[in-house]
């Protein structure tokens, strides 16, 4: 869940334009996206970032076959950053060595009929300061202190609630695979067991009814 | 708005927000058309609308609207559970109107609260942290609310499991049963049947 912190987006009044504009530049975002992966589809993701951002790419299979995608991450140069075959949960952490265009890009190309359902969180850069420290005379009062370390545990709690959240999905998922596939394979089996047991018996009653030609009578 | 991923002139993107109920939801979006004289995509698209739809996990449409080319949409989940939004141009160009796509820029925020900007640029410095505060205490009430969902899940997932468990059980008790009584009744039948063919 994205509860992104909005006033670390926003703007800061307090601060000269040109600060700000720098700011602006490498502003923390985070981007998360549940969708859906047609069978033999592959999409991509664009962002632009700029020199010197950290970014981390993390992406996890919720439904579908076998619960594996094919991962790619470029640079603007097309140079691949990261490429994995079949993953089911990865997170890759970069550093952007030059501006422009990075492309990611999820792969379904492999499956014939199994849609997945993929999750991605992108995030790029650090989140700023709660409390900047331009235009500061003391120190962080203890107020302050206290909130940006209930922040930052808040963020942590968030993260890993989402990566509960993503993994109860994932076993849900699959016990209800589990269920029907369960329930299919037992009905066809008691069918089948009928049906091949009651045919076996007239089977065999049709070996020995009377034909025109052989009759094996016992005694004369 | 800085992710972007590009789409078929007429085709609908959908992502799948699965949220607690009460939630508010909150999208920004900005498409662009690319033109083929230029080779590029092109700033502004003036006529380029896109439909923003919204169901619920219950199958129900929650918002169904046209918005212009960049634009805003929200919504308050009632139910918890997987909500689906979906994005189509509509755009009647034909579709064999060869390289033409749509370039999607997108942004969803979940469980965010409208920050007062003009509060935090008070000077006050009591206001502020008082603000810094108030946003915790709506962040910790999200991750509360997530909890509790995420309870339910676990419960329907438990209850899937046992489900499971006990559909392996009586389908198992039943054909053998039915191995059984089959048994029994075939070899009634054959003797019955060989008796009076007067075979044995």
């Amino acid at each position: 869940m994205p509860l992104q912190v909005s006033w670390a987006a926003g703007p800061r009044g307090r601060l000269p334009p040109l600060l700000l504009l720098a700011l602006a530049a490498c502003a923390a975002r985070a981007s998360e996206i549940t969708f859906e992966l047609p069978d033999n589809a592959k999409q991509c993701f664009y962002e632009e970032i700029a020199q010197g951002t950290k970014c981390t790419l993390e992406f996890q299979v919720i439904t579908g076959g076998h619960y594996d995608v094919d991962c790619r991450l470029e640079d603007p140069d097309g140079i691949v950053l990261y490429k994995e075959m079949k993953k089911q949960y990865d997170s890759f952490t970069f550093t952007a060595s030059r501006n422009g265009t990075y492309k990611f890009c999820f792969s379904n190309e492999f499956s014939t009929f199994t849609h997945k359902t993929v999750y991605f969180d992108f995030q790029v850069g650090e989140d700023p300061p709660l409390f900047p420290s331009e235009n500061r005379v003391t120190a962080l009062t203890q107020m302050e202190s206290a909130c940006v370390s209930i922040h930052e545990a808040l963020k942590s709690v968030i993260d890993y609630q989402t990566h509960f959240r993503l993994r109860e999905a994932q076993g849900r998922s699959r016990a209800e695979d589990l269920n029907t596939r369960v329930a299919y394979w037992s009905i066809g089996e008691a069918v089948i067991l009928l049906v091949v047991s009651i045919g076996q018996v007239f089977l065999l009653k049709s070996f020995f009814s009377d034909k025109r030609t052989t009759t094996t009578r016992v005694g004369s | 708005l800085a992710l972007y991923f590009h789409s078929g002139e007429r085709e609908e993107k959908c992502i799948i927000e699965d949220v607690p109920s009460d939630t508010l939801v909150i999208g920004n979006y900005k498409v662009q058309r690319w033109d083929i004289q230029k080779q590029d995509f092109l700033e502004s698209a003036p006529g380029l609308g896109m439909f923003v739809t919204v169901t619920t996990p219950s199958a129900e449409v929650l918002l169904s609207k046209l918005y212009g080319p960049q634009g805003t949409f929200s919504f308050t989940s009632y139910l918890s559970g997987e909500h689906i939004i979906c994005l189509q141009s509509n755009s009647t160009r034909f579709v064999a109107f060869a390289g033409s796509k749509l370039r999607i820029h997108l942004d969803i925020r979940v469980g965010e609260h409208f920050l007062d900007e003009s509060v935090v640029q008070a000077k006050d410095k009591v206001n502020e942290v008082n603000v810094r505060l108030e946003h915790l205490i709506e962040q910790i009430h999200h991750i509360s609310k997530e909890q509790n969902y995420e309870r339910e899940r676990e419960e329907k997932f438990r209850k899937t499991s046992e489900e499971t468990n006990s559909n392996i059980l009586w389908w198992a008790v039943v054909q053998t049963l039915i191995l059984i009584s089959i048994g029994i009744w075939q070899i009634k039948s054959l003797r019955d049947f060989f008796i009076s063919k007067k075979l044995v």
